[in-house]
């Protein structure tokens, strides 16, 4: 070829196939190297960071949002977006908990399956709409964001769920641990292995990629687009029922302003873990890391005495930030497979 | 082919559009409104309906060129937190209100900046930008006021959610305002080339690159505007309610899009006028206020209807025209099996060779 | 004796003038029969009462104009529409395709001419896409899934890697990984719509031979193309139709080009002539014009009242050239003066105010805005002139389309209807429309006639004509050797990113062109280096 071409960087194998991968693996170390530099430098001006209460509440709270992080990859790998996941956990969260205030002595399974319920019906509605009436997933779950909340706030009224409503076995749930790492976490993390093995091992798994990586060819090729969806958001709202349920365990407290603004940690957290806003890639681990990576921010913020007020304006920047670093990536693979191309000839 | 003579069909065609509709639910949610109250047109009740759509149907209108080309800024609340917490704390540092107009819009044009950089340069997704800049704004307004709030802004300023639109009681200056900017966006975009090359930039962004519409400054432009209209919103709201403080304007892009979207303009671009969105924007506030007025429905209850017309707002449409299609399939009466006309009716528009 | 061959099996007569049948070749009973089918849209009927017969071991040719239904036939026989009456015969049995997924069962395998791959998956899940090998548990075989895949490319003669992602590959590869899904789901019939259009010779080689190797393996190919010299490479069978009938179904053998032409047009095509013009001052000046991995050092100038053509194959980057000059696409080094005046690099828009106008390559997605209509397409270019004190009305916008679609015989029932409606040969107009309206100095077209009719053709290639004799300085950039040779009054050839021939019309033939094309040097033939 007499063409000039760039010299291929050393650092980077050559085959393509290598390459790619290569760059998804260092997307998900990039989350977790980023992660250990935070806790780095957070340990090294205030050691109790590092502390085993802390990390114990890191992964406990960490559990809620990856959990319900793992549903809203489902929608976004098929390029769909799911805003209704907040209003769902606030939901969830205030039926399940007032279980316990309206029927005493209800065992804690039963509470979770109310919760698991209550999110089953939301996705389901949810699913219809998008999958049936072929109304855009941004514009329905904008409206059932509205809907839920407000379904919410009319059953709640003006009362709340009070922490002494609840029984202490419920409560502890939060704060039970095994080995020292806290069972919700352990739990999630199981939820989130099977979900990974899912996507990657099963037909319908590797469909919604497909969808979302190329609706329309998705459709000619035959796949059901409309049944994948409505499973996806069923799936989102289930763990955002169940997610609810968390939410009740760890603040014991709710109203009917539970969980507001709850869908936007999560899209961050999915986002920020690699997870593609357009579809067609990205992992649940990597979204559960995103949302680990998040809370470990905000719990370093705290510790670190800045005001509380500042972990929102963190969080939103550092979603911008991995969505540029996101996007820098795509364009220098995209040059760099091309010159691969060039040299490994047609 | 001769030249063309337009038929009456040809006329009548494009009334029967979303903004006939809208207009048609625009008199029905008024007589609803009379029939459920007969302070429904009090003075005082068209005033409080102005109040409460003037700032929402302002920032309605960047939005709405926004979405006509594509993109989305689900941001706007947030820059209209930061201006408005801007405002109170400069005043309390006792600026000249002068002075803290031009901060302010300043600060409105440089959050839209980073946005459409970001969407421009960067090539990133709106959805996302604004989701992050929407959290990243709303953090920073939080950190400028705190958890203090001021309310002790001077005459005349303190009065515009009290006294009407130079002297006429029903009418807030924010809906005022909002009049003469919406039939200046709306000639702007139906009859300016800049107007006609948003519909083309949300229908087709590189064939209209190749038109020699210049896409990524056009969306800049847009994005920009919106970030200043936001600030001036953010004083004008914080006027209005006499104090700035934490969580303000909290949930108003949600809003803002959802009126949009009521107005008829597709969430994929390419669509959409302001007449669609300014009747939108009354439809919407003519329903709350009727609704609020009957005993027993609360702001919640509206959240609910609300969500439920924005759904309705695009099932409607879908549902219609498969509809149609699946009656155009069985007159021909080429196809009899029912599932079939379904699966087919729902195909894509089928193109010629 | 005497023999008759027919569509269905030989006969022949034998002493005496008893007709016997040969006893069934297994080739004479054809693999995928259409009967009669017919499909309408919108009351437009897009074919009436077409029959086909496919046979295995067969190449059969579909050609035929834009718009003779080549298309809808295809997609009837892919399952992406169904006819309104008809029916279709698959290895004896009747068949009622209700979807892409019936067609695949069926055996029928379709490649399109934009491949659609997934570009987030690996080639191997695209070529399983659905149907991936399972292993226990409902679980992908992975493992499976990349044996299989690197067994299919090994029989295609191919080196691809099955574990990389489709993000990234030429057309030329994805149509292969296309292939390769076909092979992967045994189909007995393979569709190939306009697959050469986007292929270097090379790869045209290469996807001809993959043809042959499936043909004596027993499959039947339906091959659609323009491109009638491949179709008698190809091919053994030729269909031809025309406004949605069928005009001719027989064997290749015995046919020339102008009778499928004719066959296609219904009537005869004047041998195309070269008309001289006369060539004024410079209008466009490049000068070495380097895009780093793409173009170097292109230097050539258009005179007004010219048309020079850009010959070349796919890839050599003469439609970067082009897009650099117009500013769609950015260079490195060098300058491009219009009229002595340099032009800022980058900017469409400058571009346009030095009176450039560009037709572009790909109609559907960068030529026209397909969702607007067809005035408003042509206007789109000229809205800032079209304003009356400052505001643009419809009236005017009208009156402003109507006159050039008339100009240009765009055959519309409509203005105001979208574009999408016309024909691709009325779209080509109107895109032609929306440049000439702005009446540049210089009108670069990319591939003027692709997807086009031949009537539509002959009308572009007149147009352009027309213009260089009123004094517009023409570029055209074409991969169709005969139509470089009819409008072209110089040619500049391209390879690999330089300009490597520049020959006057006089001294120019499709050999030479080719020649310099290909860097094959026949020493007989001397290649001129281009004088700057």
């Amino acid at each position: 070829m007499s063409t000039a071409t760039a010299p291929t960087p050393t650092i980077a194998p050559a085959s393509p196939r290598r390459l790619v991968d290569f760059v998804l693996r260092a997307r998900t170390f990039g989350i977790l190297g980023v992660l250990a530099l935070f806790v780095l430098i957070t340990t090294a001006i205030q050691p109790r960071f590092l502390h085993a209460d802390n990390i114990r509440f890191i992964l406990a709270t960490t559990a809620l949002y990856a959990l319900v992080s793992v549903g809203e990859t489902f929608v976004v790998i098929t390029r769909n977006v799911d805003l209704s996941v907040g209003s769902v956990v606030g939901l969830s969260a205030y039926v399940s908990a007032n279980m316990f205030q309206a029927h005493h002595g209800i065992p804690i399974p039963v509470v979770f399956l109310v919760g698991l319920g209550v999110g089953l019906a939301c996705g389901v509605v949810t699913g219809v709409i998008t999958a049936v009436g072929r109304v855009p997933s941004l514009v329905v779950t904008l409206a059932m964001l509205y809907i839920i909340r407000g379904v919410d706030t009319i059953i709640v009224g003006s009362g709340q769920v009070v922490a002494n409503a609840l029984p202490n076995s419920f409560i502890n749930i939060f704060h039970a641990t095994v080995l020292g790492i806290p069972d919700i976490a352990i739990a999630v993390a199981i939820v989130v292995a099977i979900a990974a093995y899912y996507l990657r091992s099963f037909r319908s798994g590797r469909e919604l990629y497909a969808m979302g990586s190329d609706p329309d060819a998705a459709r000619l090729g035959g796949i059901p687009i409309g049944r994948r969806i409505f499973g996806a958001f069923v799936l989102s709202g289930a763990l955002a029922g169940l997610g609810g349920v968390l939410w009740a365990t760890q603040y014991n407290t709710i109203d009917a302003t539970a969980a507001t603004g709850l869908e936007l940690q999560v899209i961050a957290a999915v986002v920020v873990g690699g997870v593609a806003i357009f579809g067609g890639s990205g992992s649940v681990v990597g979204a559960a890391l995103g949302a680990l990576l998040l809370q470990t921010i905000s719990s370093a913020l705290n510790v670190l005495g800045v005001p509380s007020l500042w972990t929102m304006a963190i969080s939103g920047f550092l979603l911008l930030v991995a969505i540029t670093l996101d996007r820098g990536i795509q364009l220098w693979l995209a040059a760099a497979l091309r010159r691969r191309r060039v040299h490994l000839g047609a | 082919m001769e030249p063309e003579r337009r038929t009456l069909r040809d006329r009548i065609a494009p009334l029967i559009r979303w903004e006939s509709g809208l207009a048609i639910a625009l008199v029905g949610v008024l007589i609803l409104g009379n029939s459920i109250s007969s302070q429904f047109f009090s003075s005082y009740n068209i005033f409080t309906l102005c109040t409460n759509i003037g700032d929402l149907a302002l920032l309605a209108l960047p939005m709405t060129l926004i979405i006509i080309t594509g993109e989305i800024d689900l941001s706007v609340a947030s820059v209209l937190a930061v201006s408005a917490e801007t405002l109170g704390a400069l005043w309390t540092h006792h600026w000249p209100m002068a002075l803290i107009f031009v901060v302010c819009l300043v600060i409105g044009a440089t959050a839209g900046l980073i946005n459409g950089l970001l969407i421009t340069r960067v090539g990133l997704p709106s959805l996302a930008v604004t989701i992050g800049t929407l959290t990243l704004y709303r953090g920073l307004a939080n950190v400028i006021l705190g958890a203090s709030t001021v309310s002790n802004f001077p005459a005349p300023f303190n009065t515009l959610g009290v006294n009407g639109f130079l002297g006429i009681p029903w009418l807030s200056w924010s809906v005022a305002i909002f009049l003469v900017c919406a039939v200046i966006t709306g000639v702007m975009l139906r009859m300016t080339p800049f107007g006609r090359s948003l519909y083309a930039i949300g229908l087709s962004q590189e064939a209209a690159f190749h038109a020699g519409i210049r896409v990524k400054r056009t969306k800049l432009l847009l994005f920009v505007a919106s970030g200043v209209v936001a600030a001036a919103v953010g004083m004008l709201y914080a006027f209005e309610l006499s104090s700035a403080g934490e969580n303000i304007g909290i949930g108003f892009e949600l809003q803002v899009v959802t009126i949009v979207l009521l107005g008829g303009v597709s969430i994929f671009g390419g669509k959409g006028t302001i007449l669609g969105v300014a009747l939108a924007a009354f439809v919407y506030a003519g329903l709350r206020s009727a609704l609020l007025l009957t005993p027993s429905f609360n702001e919640n209850d509206f959240e609910v209807v609300s969500g439920g017309l924005l759904i309705l707002s695009v099932l409607i449409p879908n549902t219609a025209s498969f509809v149609q299609r699946a009656r155009m399939l069985m007159r021909r009466g080429h196809v009899r099996d029912r599932r079939k006309v379904l699966a087919l009716a729902d195909a894509e528009v089928l193109d010629r060779d | 004796m005497s023999s008759t061959s027919s569509p269905r099996g030989d006969t022949e007569e034998r002493a005496g003038g008893a007709r016997t049948e040969r006893p069934s070749d297994p080739r004479s009973t054809p693999i995928l029969s259409l009967r009669e089918a017919t499909k309408a849209f919108a009351g437009v009927h897009a074919l009436e009462e077409v029959s086909l017969d496919l046979y295995g071991g067969e190449a059969h040719a579909l050609v035929g104009e834009n718009g003779a239904g080549k298309s809808t036939l295809v997609k009837i026989l892919g399952g992406v529409h169904q006819p309104d009456s008809g029916s279709l015969v698959i290895d004896g049995r009747e068949v009622v395709l209700g979807g892409t997924a019936d067609a695949r069962e069926a055996g029928i395998a379709v490649i399109y001419q934009e491949p659609t791959l997934f570009p987030d998956l690996s080639v191997a899940e695209n070529v399983f896409i659905g149907r991936q090998p399972l292993r226990s548990g409902r679980r992908i075989d992975y493992r499976g899934m990349h044996r299989d895949v690197s067994q299919i490319f090994e029989r295609l003669g191919v080196k691809m890697d099955p574990d990389r992602i489709a993000r990234g590959l030429s057309i030329a590869e994805q149509q292969l990984v296309e292939i390769a899904k076909a092979l992967s789901s045994e189909a007995k019939v393979l569709i190939m719509d306009e697959p050469t259009a986007a292929l270097s010779p090379v790869e045209v080689d290469r996807l001809f031979k993959i043809a042959e190797t499936l043909r004596s393996e027993g499959a039947a190919v339906l091959f659609i193309s323009h491109r009638l010299e491949e179709v008698f490479v190809l091919c053994q069978r030729v269909t031809v139709l025309r406004d949605g009938k069928l005009v001719l179904s027989r064997k290749l053998e015995g046919l020339t080009g102008d009778d499928l032409v004719r066959a296609m047009v219904g009537r005869e095509l004047q041998a195309r002539r070269h008309e001289p013009h006369q060539a004024a001052g410079t209008v466009l000046e490049v000068d070495r014009l380097t895009r780093e991995g793409v173009f170097v050092d292109i230097s050539f100038e258009v005179r007004a009242g010219e048309v020079v053509a850009l010959a070349g194959l796919v890839g050599a980057g003469r439609s970067e050239v082009a897009r650099a000059i117009f500013g769609i696409d950015r260079y490195d080094a060098g300058a491009v003066r219009v009229g002595g005046q340099p032009l800022r690099r980058g900017s469409p828009t400058a571009a346009m105010r030095a009176g450039i106008g560009f037709v572009p390559e790909d109609r559907r997605q960068q030529g026209l805005v397909m969702e607007l209509s067809t005035e408003e397409n042509i206007a789109l270019a000229s809205l800032r002139a079209l304003r009356r004190h400052g505001l643009l009305f419809a009236s005017t916008e009208r009156a402003f389309a109507l006159d050039w679609a008339q100009r240009l015989q765009v055959k519309f029932s409509r203005l105001s209807n979208r574009v999408s409606s016309l024909s691709g040969g009325n779209q080509q107009k109107v895109v032609l429309a929306k440049w000439l309206s702005r009446r540049p100095r210089l009108l670069i077209v990319d591939e003027p006639t692709r997807g086009i009719d031949v009537g539509t053709k002959a009308e572009v290639h007149r147009l352009l004509s027309s213009l260089a004799t009123e004094g517009v300085a023409v570029l055209v950039i074409s991969s169709e050797l005969p139509e470089v040779l009819s409008v072209a009054d110089r040619i500049l050839v391209m390879r690999e990113g330089r300009l490597v021939a520049t020959m006057g019309h006089d001294e120019a033939s499709e050999e030479r062109i080719i020649a310099a094309g290909t860097g094959q040097n026949t020493g007989a033939d001397r290649i001129e280096e281009p004088t700057s």
